[in-house]
């Protein structure tokens, strides 16, 4: 089964694998390596494709990956997605460069949020989809149940759902027939100039940028002179090669050929996602490109050493050379000292961001609680972005201040109804819409405030429901609302780090939690020390530190100095750990506590 | 280093302590960490020939007499008299040395103590603890409150009444603290009363019994309180303190234990015994013994040095053990020789320390009553 290096065009597939969460599309990827001969046994591991550490001791796929396969005569460009929410980006990207979707579903769960938002996707950008109810191997698997959902809720024919187990692999073949049955072959214009889709690209240390290409129209040929349409910039490739999934080199991709390119790029900014490539000397149209995701969630990340600053730079500079997702600024705090105020897609995008920080260049970083961005609109007419708490205008210069919204739709079995209503209406969502996908299933559809999720919103769903709830949400719009800036004081000093901007309802409950967490944290000094939450200068919570009154009177016996004075000398590097605030002595790890999100 | 006024106002000049170790006892206390032995009785006479040895080869490296001698543990009156009293004879002694021994109360029976006195012991240390059985069971502690009525009264027909001391623990888990009035009370009311006690605040060591179990780990405020009584009932009876756990009817001070406070010299025998000897350039050097007494037993009888660490101590470290054990004392420090003074006003402020003018040696910090409970507090402060 040597690969077809020049597919003719009716012979080419190009499929996305989607799915919610965890529903196996990685593992349905294994299998496909398998059964068409492109990694032999000897080399498979689990999840082959999810090359990242943290994708494989967390057990999810983070990125897009691609990699083209042959099956009975067919070139079939297969691309493993995330199904994580806060990575829907590398879905849409991915279904840019595709005729057609595989859309798995857990046939012992059933569709879910993100089964839901992925088909939607699908269906948007004209795809055909081809449905399977994988991990039929399961006891609890209930394929015809869930057949019936997928028809009434998808409009896919019950009798076209087909039944795989990725894991046994049963069942994969015929997939893969219908694959090449069902999906439709590439169009495109091997003589017309070139239009090449690039839908990803990463740094790499030797090789510069690696781009992702889909091409559109024409030829992509080595030696070729490029022009970046969007970057505005020329470049001659360096390298084209297909993965099979190792890098093999290729003369050149036609139309409908995915691939990727090598054109010695040093910045991904050149080379974007949605960019698109053509012949500097026969340039042609831009294909339509898609709008590079925006942060969501933002918080503070700050060494633990001062002196690791210039280290923490230099590690989100390369970071972002791979995930042009991540945005940051520099930012000050009294209490943290210097740091960057950071952006993410997500909550999970942010904690994977901090752990590969902290992992891949050996940082320890302290972290503030996650906050959105806000938009205050001041008394002078002008309108100013609000990322930081610290950012947030005073009340007398405020005219009103907007907050971004969500559109969030839950999926759920019906029976948790009353309570998933209950804890949206807490969070302030209104209730957009309400469907029954089925007798026991529930669709519903919230406009909420993505500080209200960003808060402990997933938590809180999962456990109501005993995990059986799913999420997807997407930006919807923004809305001035009642939101106030919580300062937090210790001995009557404020402590910037625990400031934060929350609606009215929740500042005293706010106030309260914060000033509970840190008297525990605290540790007792050598005068009260009280805790305040404070709005607008009004005490809305107050807890007391008491002071010390003794610590460990050592009993120096026989002589044994050398013990006492090593004690010493151990608590003395203790307290150079500290953070002064006026004269409360604050160990890091209460900051770090302190800012943990609830668990 | 000048010696601090109260040691240079004695008449034999700062001194030179002997300090041996007796590293059994019948029954190991649920909070003791120090290096003794429940479980090897029958190493003591090996052991006590093993002591004279090791002075033996000292006296030979010409050690200079001793101005104070403590036997500690352990439970040095675990020791045959004849056995204890052979290893004293063997440390030389200047004039008017005192000589400590460290005892159960069970263990003053009059021919015992009449032993001890003939060879040189001129005070005894009593270890008390409590005198509540509740407490001493929760301490792991098996001795009856009634014994120590009994050990005062040999004490005093042993002429050791004037200068005996008492040994307490505060703060276990089930001491109210009506109990530990009550133990106050009945050792300031044994017969004769002791010259001098000693007051510890119970500690959680790892790796005890008693640190495992965070359960009966000490409250700091219910010792913090417990602490400030028995400082009030001593003070009201007479003693004044003159380190953090100490105090004493006038005249009565542990010369040995003011030594190792004032940075003095001294040399131990026995296991896991620390030796202190002043070097030039203002230095000086600490060493230990092995800590096990099979091990020191082995090596004392090849002839082998049984020094198991050491520690040699340039001024800076001296600096801040003058600084740490000098505040523990009445004397405080001089504020000349605080490392950094910086917080001074902040200990001030909150009423942690006081400034007074000593004997024509400057102005010294000294502990208030608040401030000895936060003592390692104040001392990281002025550490800088
Ligand atoms: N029993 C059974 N388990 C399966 C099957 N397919 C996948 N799994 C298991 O389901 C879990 C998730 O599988 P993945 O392939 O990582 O799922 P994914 O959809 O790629 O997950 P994300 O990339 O995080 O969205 C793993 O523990 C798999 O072993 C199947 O057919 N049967
Ligand atoms: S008697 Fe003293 S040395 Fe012996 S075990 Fe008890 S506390 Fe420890
Ligand atoms: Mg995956």
């Amino acid at each position: 089964m040597t690969p077809d290096l020049d597919p003719p065009l009716d012979r080419i597939r190009n499929l996305a694998v989607v799915a919610h969460v965890d529903h196996g599309k990685s593992t349905l990827s294994d299998r496909i390596l398998e059964l068409t001969g492109a990694v032999d046994a000897r080399e498979m591991r689990e999840q082959y494709l999810d090359s990242m550490d943290i994708e494989r001791e967390r057990g999810i796929t983070i990125k897009a990956q691609n990699v083209r396969v042959t099956w009975k005569g067919h070139t079939v460009h297969l691309i493993d997605t995330p199904g994580h929410v806060d990575f829907g980006y590398e879905v849409s990207r991915s279904l840019a460069a595709c005729e057609g979707v595989v859309l798995l579903v857990d046939a012992a769960q059933g569709i879910e949020a993100q089964t839901l938002a992925n088909a939607y996707q699908a269906l948007e950008h004209d795809l055909e989809i081809v449905a399977a109810l994988n991990k039929i191997d399961l006891p609890a698997a209930d394929p015809d149940r869930y057949a019936a959902e997928i028809e009434k809720v998808l409009g896919v024919p019950a009798g076209e759902i087909l039944r795989i187990s990725a894991k046994t692999g049963q069942g994969v073949a015929e997939l893969l027939d219908a694959v090449c049955e069902r999906i439709p072959p590439p169009r495109g214009d091997p003589s017309a100039p070139l239009q090449g889709l690039v839908f990803d690209s990463y740094y790499d240390q030797y090789r510069g940028v690696v781009s992702s290409v889909r091409v559109v129209n024409g030829r992509l040929g080595a030696g070729a002179r490029l022009r970046f349409v969007q970057a505005g910039r020329t470049h001659d490739v360096e390298e084209i090669g297909v993965r099979l999934p190792a890098a093999t080199l290729v003369d050149a991709l036609g139309p409908g050929e995915v691939g990727y390119l090598i054109a010695g790029i040093k910045d991904v900014a050149e080379a974007r996602s949605g960019e698109t490539v053509t012949e500097a000397s026969r340039p042609a149209e831009p294909l339509a490109g898609y709008q590079d995701p925006k942060p969501m969630v933002f918080c503070g990340l700050y060494p633990v050493d001062g002196d690791e600053l210039s280290d923490l730079r230099e590690a989100l500079e390369k970071l972002r050379l791979n995930d042009a997702s991540v945005t940051y600024q520099p930012e000050t705090s009294g209490a943290l000292g210097f740091g960057f105020r950071c952006g993410f897609l997500g909550l999970l995008h942010m904690e994977i961001v901090r752990e590969r920080l902290e992992r891949e260049f050996g940082l320890s970083l302290i972290a503030t609680a996650p906050s959105v961005e806000y938009r205050a609109h001041l008394t002078d007419g002008s309108v100013v972005e609000v990322h930081n708490p610290s950012e947030m205008p005073p009340p007398q210069k405020l005219e009103s201040i907007e907050e971004p919204y969500l559109q969030a739709t839950i999926l759920s079995p019906t029976e948790y109804t009353g309570t998933l209503m209950e804890l949206c209406q807490s969070r302030r969502g209104e209730m957009r819409r309400i469907e029954y996908l089925g007798p026991e299933r529930l669709e519903l559809v919230y406009r909420i405030p993505l500080a209200e999720v960003v808060m402990d919103f997933f938590d809180a769903l999962k456990s109501r429901t005993k995990g059986y709830a799913s999420l997807d949400y997407e930006p919807a719009d923004w809305e001035a609302a009642d939101l106030v800036k919580i300062d937090v004081l210790l001995n009557g000093v404020p402590v910037d780090a625990f400031s934060a901007i929350v609606h009215k309802s929740q500042a005293q409950d706010y106030g309260r939690r914060m000033t509970e967490k840190l008297r525990e944290l605290i540790p007792r000094q050598l005068f009260d020390v009280p805790i305040q939450a404070a709005v607008g200068g009004r005490m809305i919570a107050r807890e007391t530190v008491k002071a010390k009154r003794k610590d460990v009177l050592a009993k120096c016996y026989g002589g044994d100095i050398t013990r006492k004075r090593k004690l010493l000398e151990k608590q003395k590097e203790g307290k150079k750990r500290m953070k002064s605030i006026g004269r409360v002595e604050v160990p890091q790890e209460a900051f770090i506590q302190a800012l943990r999100l609830e668990e | 280093m000048a010696a601090p006024p109260f040691l240079a106002s004695r008449p034999e000049g700062p001194g030179f302590g002997v300090y041996v170790h007796v590293p059994f006892c019948a029954r190991r206390c649920d909070y003791c960490a120090f290096a003794t032995w429940d479980d090897r009785l029958q190493l003591v006479p090996d052991y006590c020939a093993a002591v004279r040895a090791e002075i033996a080869r000292a006296v030979g490296e010409e050690m200079p007499l001793a101005t104070s001698v403590f036997f500690g543990g352990g439970t040095p009156s675990l020791l045959p008299p004849d056995q204890l009293v052979a290893i004293l004879d063997a440390i030389p002694r200047g004039e008017g040395s005192e000589v400590t021994v460290e005892c159960n109360p069970e263990h003053a029976e009059p021919s015992r103590l009449g032993a001890w006195r003939r060879a040189g012991v001129t005070r005894v240390s009593l270890g008390v603890q409590s005198l509540s059985t509740s407490v001493l069971d929760s301490l792991g502690r098996r001795h009856d409150p009634g014994s120590v009525r009994w050990a005062a009264r040999a004490l005093g027909d042993a002429g050791l009444g004037g200068s005996y001391s008492v040994d307490l623990i505060f703060g276990a888990v089930g001491e109210r603290p009506a109990d530990w009035q009550a133990t106050v009370a009945g050792v300031l009311a044994l017969d004769p009363p002791p010259a001098h006690v000693s007051a510890y605040g119970l500690i959680a060591e790892p790796g005890t019994p008693l640190g495992s179990d965070p359960a009966r780990h000490p409250d700091a405020d219910d010792q913090a309180d417990k602490y400030l009584a028995v400082d009030a009932a001593l003070a009201s009876a007479g003693y004044s303190w003159y380190e953090i756990s100490n105090w004493s009817r006038p005249g009565a001070t542990c010369r040995h234990n003011q030594l190792y406070w004032a940075q003095g010299e001294y040399r131990g025998f026995g296991c896991a015994a620390h030796s202190h000897r002043l070097a030039g350039g203002g230095g000086a050097r600490r060493w230990w013994n092995v800590r096990t007494p099979e091990r020191y037993i082995r090596l004392v009888g090849r002839g082998d040095d049984p020094a198991g660490g050491e520690e040699l101590l340039g001024p800076d470290v001296r600096a801040v053990e003058a600084l740490e054990l000098g505040l523990r004392t009445s004397e405080g420090v001089a504020v000349a020789e605080v490392p950094s003074a910086g917080q001074l006003g902040l200990l001030l402020d909150l009423g942690l320390v006081s400034l007074s003018r000593g004997e024509g040696a400057g102005e010294r910090v000294r502990l208030t009553l608040r401030g000895r409970l936060l003592a390692t507090e104040v001392t990281l402060r002025l550490l800088g």
